[in-house]
């Protein structure tokens, strides 16, 4: 359909970004195609195929309320932190997984969140179904591996190892706003070794930064306050923030450094089994 | 007509109206709408029931709250087409039969409003924590009015006015 509509179209999913853009004028489409009524595009659905591990699937239309408030989700910690805590009840009750890996905000919760797992993406368009890495769909800000006429139809999201542990935090001057930056770990452990690390920071480039350094800095290392912070520093050397209206660019890196260490901490914890409620932090 | 009035005139992109049925307060409300016009629009200028009030228009303050089949939604970020063939219950649907809904009642006698600009939004976000979580602590209570901003009171007394909603309800 969109196809027929022309480059002028554009998909709407729970319009929590995208109304407030087209009021601004920031956006002007010829066409919306609402995607609110198609069934069967909201699920999360557990799989345990014979070939793979594990993986939970996310229809593309799936709400943040319902990742929220799902038991299958919490099977990954980090999930529902980032769930639970974007924006308010108000636009988690309207705004779609789907929508936001779509749209690409750099300052957006999901893509930050999914790049720290082993996360694939299910695009659908007039020439079929291909699937796409997160790693590769999302190619700069606001600017992602879509096709004009391509949407995504589920987001899958490989059930980390035993003895695995995430955190997603952000921290943000209100509810409804972005955040100012935010910080995504998760962790697979080894008694007090540190086995795996994947750490993701929001907010602060043009697309979420996989801190690599920061990794490397963590394999194999026993996790304490000295390696942490280390591993925080490399964190802060990673982060390229832009001076805006949420903070400077050196008080935003401050913050990537507090963030990254206690989204450690938490993760840490996780993955010796401990169960911790995840908070975003308020100013 | 000059070429260049029929070429404005196709860049206006005038758009067909569309029929949606939308349920607000148990009323059906069957019309024609255009497809931009927003919920907020509709439920004010069509509906005519001014309740749901418009502050910032920008998805932030949570003034045009109104629950969609029980959830709570901004009205002004959402297009009065995508709420076709739902419940919407806006400030005018609390009250049942002339008596105030204990929740307005709690907001009234604990003072939890000041002008009253973001009341209608306020109760209906209560309406859904009390309906999903009848005996909300207070960091519930909290996450559950993030959404709502109010310039006036300092939330103290809104909370208050929940806490109490929460009680007299348990009790009905």
């Amino acid at each position: 359909m969109l196809g027929q509509l022309g480059e002028g179209a554009k998909f709407l999913a729970g319009g929590q970004s995208l109304i407030p853009l087209l009021k601004l004028r920031f956006a002007n489409p010829e066409h919306l195609v609402d995607l609110n009524f198609i069934t069967g595009t909201s699920f999360i659905k557990e799989d345990w195929g014979a070939l793979h591990f594990g993986a939970l699937r996310f229809g593309a239309m799936t709400r943040h309320a319902e990742i929220e408030h799902s038991a299958l989700a919490r099977k990954i910690p980090l999930l529902h932190d980032c769930a639970a805590g974007i924006a308010d009840v108000q636009v988690r009750n309207r705004g779609t997984i789907g929508g936001s890996l779509a749209e690409a905000d750099p300052s957006g919760d999901w893509a930050n969140a999914l790049i720290t797992l082993d996360t694939t993406v299910q695009c659908l368009g007039p020439h079929g179904a291909r699937t796409v890495h997160l790693r590769d769909f999302i190619k700069d800000a606001f600017t992602t591996a879509l096709a004009h006429d391509e949407l995504v139809t589920e987001i899958e999201v490989k059930i980390p190892p035993k003895h695995s542990g995430g955190a997603y935090l952000a921290f943000k001057r209100s509810a409804p706003v972005y955040p100012t930056a935010s910080a995504a770990v998760q962790l697979t452990v080894a008694g007090d070794v540190c086995q795996d690390a994947a750490i993701a920071l929001g907010c602060v480039g043009l697309t979420a930064i996989r801190a690599t350094e920061a990794e490397t800095t963590l394999r194999g290392k026993i996790l304490n306050g000295k390696t942490i912070a280390t591993a925080a520093e490399a964190a802060r050397a990673a982060a390229d923030p832009q001076l805006d209206m949420r903070g400077s660019a050196e008080y935003k890196r401050q913050l990537v450094v507090a963030l990254v260490k206690r989204a450690i901490q938490i993760a840490m914890r996780r993955a010796r089994g401990e169960q911790i409620e995840g908070a975003h932090l308020y100013a | 007509m000059p070429e260049n009035v029929a070429e404005t005139a196709s860049a206006q992109r005038i758009a067909v109206n569309i029929n949606v049925n939308i349920n607000v307060n148990g009323k059906s409300y069957a019309r024609q709408v255009e497809p931009r016009m927003l919920l907020v629009e509709f439920l004010r200028e069509v509906c005519d029931l001014t309740g749901t009030h418009v502050g910032c228009d920008t998805t932030y303050c949570g003034a045009c709250t109104v629950l969609m089949n029980g959830l709570a939604v901004k009205s002004c970020t959402m297009f009065a087409v995508q709420a076709d063939g739902s419940e919407i219950t806006t400030v005018e649907g609390l009250e049942k039969d002339g008596k105030l809904h204990p929740i307005q009642k709690a907001f009234g006698d604990s003072y939890g409003l000041q002008c009253g600009y973001c009341t209608p939004g306020l109760m209906l976000a209560t309406q859904q924590l009390l309906s999903e979580n009848p005996e909300p602590s207070e960091k519930e209570i909290r996450r559950a009015i993030a959404g709502n901003t109010c310039r006036c009171t300092g939330y103290m007394n809104i909370f208050k006015a929940i806490q109490l909603a929460s009680q007299n309800m348990k009790g009905a």
